[in-house]
């Protein structure tokens, strides 16, 4: 007999060690969560995911509490929701959070609660924060009027992708998530992996060189391959216009599940730049000079084809690229050993 | 339990780096084998600092203690490999106190490794450049592959001998065959079915049977006058390769040279014609990741100008030189050529590189792929063959008058010569210069402060370059890489090779470091 609990009024299985919200989830019975993050020790900061266990006086946080055989749960009471509804106003009263100018607008976990508890007007007049904004690094700005205190960024950056750069720093309203001496994060232990961007629910922890570039439902996410190295990590790029404004990871995704480093989620714009070969391009007089298509490869077919006819197909040579496709490097060893007749072919294969 | 040998992972592979460190907060071990203290070593039961180049003497002397105390996996040895005997004899003439005297840690270390690997099962070996990139690279691969071996762990999941591939296709590029000796799927160019089958699909009478040449050769054939034609995709040689001065002589003398690339580089240069190509999300196609997965990279953006797929200019000089390709599209080349003409990719179809790609072999469309090769201890070849290696001194050791090993590696933050990460925006802020790292020791000797500018110069060339005095290296030391051009390491590096693959030993070379008054 599988161990079961009762859950909105039906008995249901779980498994041992299961949370309430794995157990809820697996179920499709939707709890909200802000602060849980995934494979990391649940801290229960946040408190969204409160939900109602008969016998226990208060409500308690589904992300931490384990469920136990017999166990009476109630997700969707009006208790319940009047408790996250208040939990939710006083996070919109923690700071600053003005959607109109967030980077995070429309991708915005309290955004979404405020939307769906109907929150329009403040109910509590907006703290003001006492950290300005941390911009002064190059890739990510990092905004403490819109941080809620949820504690994932410190959890990716010490659980996750294991580089301990952040902490929970100083103690009531003027806690604030801080780098070892609270230096701004390219003087610290920060490797710009940009694993605290990636899980930050709300606006506080964004991307700088996105800034301004793209609403987050204009764009559209495209999965594909890093560049870089052998790992082979999958990114999602968000695209607007033909252009990439931004690089995120792919959840759950083999082989990184999830995870990058500061190449993969910032080398991305190096394709834009303005130094790109856009012409073929041939030597004269001790110069380059442009030509077209034709000329060029005219010219490298005709030139292969005297040195072959006067030094034999071994005289000709090719490396291929290490960093290009598969598909291009067949083609090329198939120029070199079907047309030009050699197996002069390699690559830096071993570097 | 991991053992990682030679490869900082926390700066060259960082995304399979916080897996590692992931599992040691989860209890794993990990035996970090590493001349420098790299970031890793912060996570280590065990950080075992080896001399640079003492790899094959230091494993040598762990399996003479896991034989002479009889630690390793007898049973395994006996049922999935052959070669015993000729492994021990080999190893029984290193002993620990032989074992470190060359590799300079001491004995005891050297038993007291043996004895924590052979205590946790299966364990898995990684490797990367710190191992391959020496005249004895094959060698200090095949101790690796003696070791796991021994100890029974090649065919378990978690276990194995597990190379992190430096770029990202230099897998593919590898399964393709842009190399000298095989066709894809590593048919190799000597074997007559082989050729046959190729000259069938492409529809040539003959394929040539000879392996070709080397890059190291190419590169000296430009002078030779063996080599008339060059024809470099992608590669910036010119900075890359070991002795630059050395390689650019030899650019400026190629009768004709080709290069197709996405950017200007210090290669092309010496090129006759330069072609520009679309580069990486500016075209379809697939890459190869150190773990065998092929998966895709996606287009979203056109190519600037006149730049073409790579795969279209080849088709377009085959044309020019009487051969119709009739594959238009990357989808085509791999769905009509490789997956037909390598049996391994056999199962591999656009249509079914979703989600996470798949692992080769893939031997039909049905098959899920393979996540880890040798499976229970089955050789792909029979049994697992154990090859006894002798160890020897990298080309070039040090003495009077470069009394100091230069060893060169990749940072975080940039990607070998930066004609990528230096023209994404903010990497340059994050690193904008090449620094020579030195120890303490060394710095107080020569009386250099952190941060000071320092002349290393090598039998080969000089650079000036700042010095970054850091515990991480240690005594007799100097760490460099190869991201800029000025101060680019391989102004210095030694162009020996592995007599196998041809790999530089870019990881040893000699030099003396001086103060630029
Ligand atoms: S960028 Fe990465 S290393 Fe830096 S604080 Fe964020 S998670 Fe930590
Ligand atoms: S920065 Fe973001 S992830 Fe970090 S505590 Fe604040 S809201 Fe949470
Ligand atoms: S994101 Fe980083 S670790 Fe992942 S493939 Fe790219 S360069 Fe490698
Ligand atoms: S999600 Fe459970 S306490 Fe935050």
């Amino acid at each position: 007999m599988a161990d079961t609990f009762r859950l909105n009024g039906k008995d249901v299985e779980f498994k041992p060690g299961q949370t309430i919200l794995e157990a809820a989830r697996e179920r499709g019975v939707e709890i909200p969560t802000l602060c849980h993050l995934k494979k990391a020790t649940p801290t229960g900061a946040c408190r969204i995911c409160l939900v109602e266990v008969t016998g226990s006086r208060n409500l308690v946080s589904s992300c931490s509490t384990p469920v136990v055989e017999g166990m009476v749960v109630l997700t969707d009471t009006e208790r319940v929701h009047r408790t996250r509804k208040m939990i939710v106003e006083l996070m919109l009263g923690s700071g600053r959070h003005d959607c109109m100018v967030c980077e995070a607008n429309g991708n915005c976990r309290l955004q979404d609660l405020a939307y769906r508890y109907g929150i329009a007007e403040p109910r509590f007049q907006p703290a003001e924060t006492p950290y300005p904004v941390e911009d002064e690094n190059p890739f990510i700005v990092r905004d403490f009027s819109r941080c809620v205190l949820c504690g994932r960024c410190v959890q990716a950056c010490n659980e996750v992708v294991v580089n301990r750069a952040i902490s929970q720093g100083y103690r009531g309203s003027k806690s604030k998530i801080v780098t070892g001496g609270d230096e701004p994060y390219h003087r610290s232990e920060c490797v710009f992996c940009g694993q605290c961007v990636e899980v930050c629910p709300v606006g506080a922890l964004t991307e700088k060189k996105a800034r301004g570039k793209a609403r987050d439902w204009e764009t559209e996410k495209v999965r594909t391959t890093c560049p870089y190295c052998g790992v082979g990590c999958q990114l999602r790029l968000h695209v607007k216009d033909g252009k990439i404004v931004k690089v995120t990871a792919v959840e759950e995704a083999e082989p990184n599940k999830g995870r990058l480093c500061v190449k993969g989620r910032f080398g991305y714009d190096f394709i834009y730049s303005e130094d790109r070969l856009k012409t073929p391009l041939i030597r004269e007089n001790g110069g380059f000079r442009e030509a077209s298509w034709e000329e060029a490869l005219d010219l490298v077919a005709s030139r292969f084809r005297e040195i072959i006819a006067r030094y034999g197909p071994d005289a000709v040579a090719g490396v291929s690229c290490a960093r290009s496709f598969n598909e291009d490097s067949y083609q090329m060893q198939k120029l070199f050993r079907a047309v030009i007749g050699t197996n002069n072919i390699d690559h830096c294969a071993r570097t | 339990m991991f053992f990682v040998i030679g490869s900082n992972m926390t700066e060259a592979h960082p995304v399979a780096a916080t897996f590692v460190k992931d599992a040691v907060l989860r209890g794993a071990r990990l035996i970090l084998v590493d001349p420098r203290r790299t970031g890793l070593a912060d996570f280590a039961d065990l950080h075992v600092p080896i001399r640079v180049g003492s790899d094959v003497a230091f494993l040598n002397g762990v399996m003479n203690v896991l034989v002479t105390e009889n630690l390793y996996d007898r049973a395994y040895v006996e049922s999935c490999t052959v070669g015993f005997e000729e492994l021990k004899n080999k190893v029984l003439e290193y002993p620990p106190e032989r074992a470190a005297e060359i590799s300079g840690v001491d004995a005891g270390t050297i038993r007291a490794v043996a004895r924590r690997v052979a205590s946790v099962k299966p364990a898995m070996l990684m490797y990367t450049l710190g191992i391959t990139e020496h005249i004895c690279g094959v060698n200090n691969v095949l101790s690796c592959a003696n070791l796991q071996m021994l100890l029974g762990n090649v065919g378990f999941e978690c276990g194995g001998v597990n190379p992190l591939r430096g770029q990202n296709n230099v897998q593919g590029a590898c399964d393709m065959g842009a190399l000298p000796n095989v066709f894809p799927g590593y048919q190799r160019v000597d074997n007559p079915q082989a050729r046959a089958r190729f000259e069938a699909a492409w529809g040539v009478e003959k394929l040539p049977e000879k392996p070709g040449l080397m890059i190291p050769g190419m590169i000296d054939g430009l002078v030779s006058g063996k080599v008339r034609a060059f024809y470099v995709f992608g590669e910036n040689l010119a900075n890359t390769e070991p002795d630059i001065r050395h390689v650019e002589h030899c650019l400026a003398s190629a009768e004709f040279l080709v290069c197709q690339d996405i950017f200007p580089t210090e290669t092309t240069r010496f090129a006759h014609v330069i072609l520009p190509a679309a580069a990486w999300s500016e075209n379809e196609g697939t890459f190869t990741s150190s773990e065998r997965r092929v998966n895709r990279a996606r287009s979203v953006s056109v190519p600037p100008g006149q730049a073409r797929p790579n795969w279209w200019i080849f088709k377009e000089i085959a044309k020019r030189m009487g051969h119709s390709w009739e594959s238009n599209s990357a989808r085509e080349i791999w769905d009509n050529e490789v997956s037909r003409l390598a049996p391994s990719f056999a199962g591999i179809r656009y249509a079914r590189l979703r989600g996470d790609g798949l692992q080769w072999p893939v031997p039909d469309e049905k098959h899920r792929g393979t996540s880890y090769l040798h499976k229970d201890g089955c050789f792909t070849c029979g049994l697992g063959v154990l090859k006894p290696v002798d160890w020897i001194p990298p080309a070039e050791v040090p003495d009077e008058e470069y009394p100091l090993v230069l060893s060169t590696g990749r940072r975080l933050y940039h990607y070998h010569t930066r004609t990528q990460t230096g023209r994404s925006e903010g990497l340059n802020d994050l690193l904008s210069e090449e620094t020579a790292d030195i120890s303490r020791a060394d710095a107080e000797a020569l009386g250099v402060a952190h941060g000071e500018r320092i002349r290393v110069r090598s039998r080969r060339g000089e650079v000036v370059v700042r010095a970054n005095v850091t515990p991480r290296v240690p005594p007799g030391l100097v760490w460099m890489a190869f991201h800029f051009r000025e101060a680019c390491a391989n102004w210095l590096t030694n162009p020996a090779y592995d007599p196998l693959t041809q790999t530089a030993e870019y990881k040893a070379c000699a030099v003396r470091i001086e103060r630029v008054t």
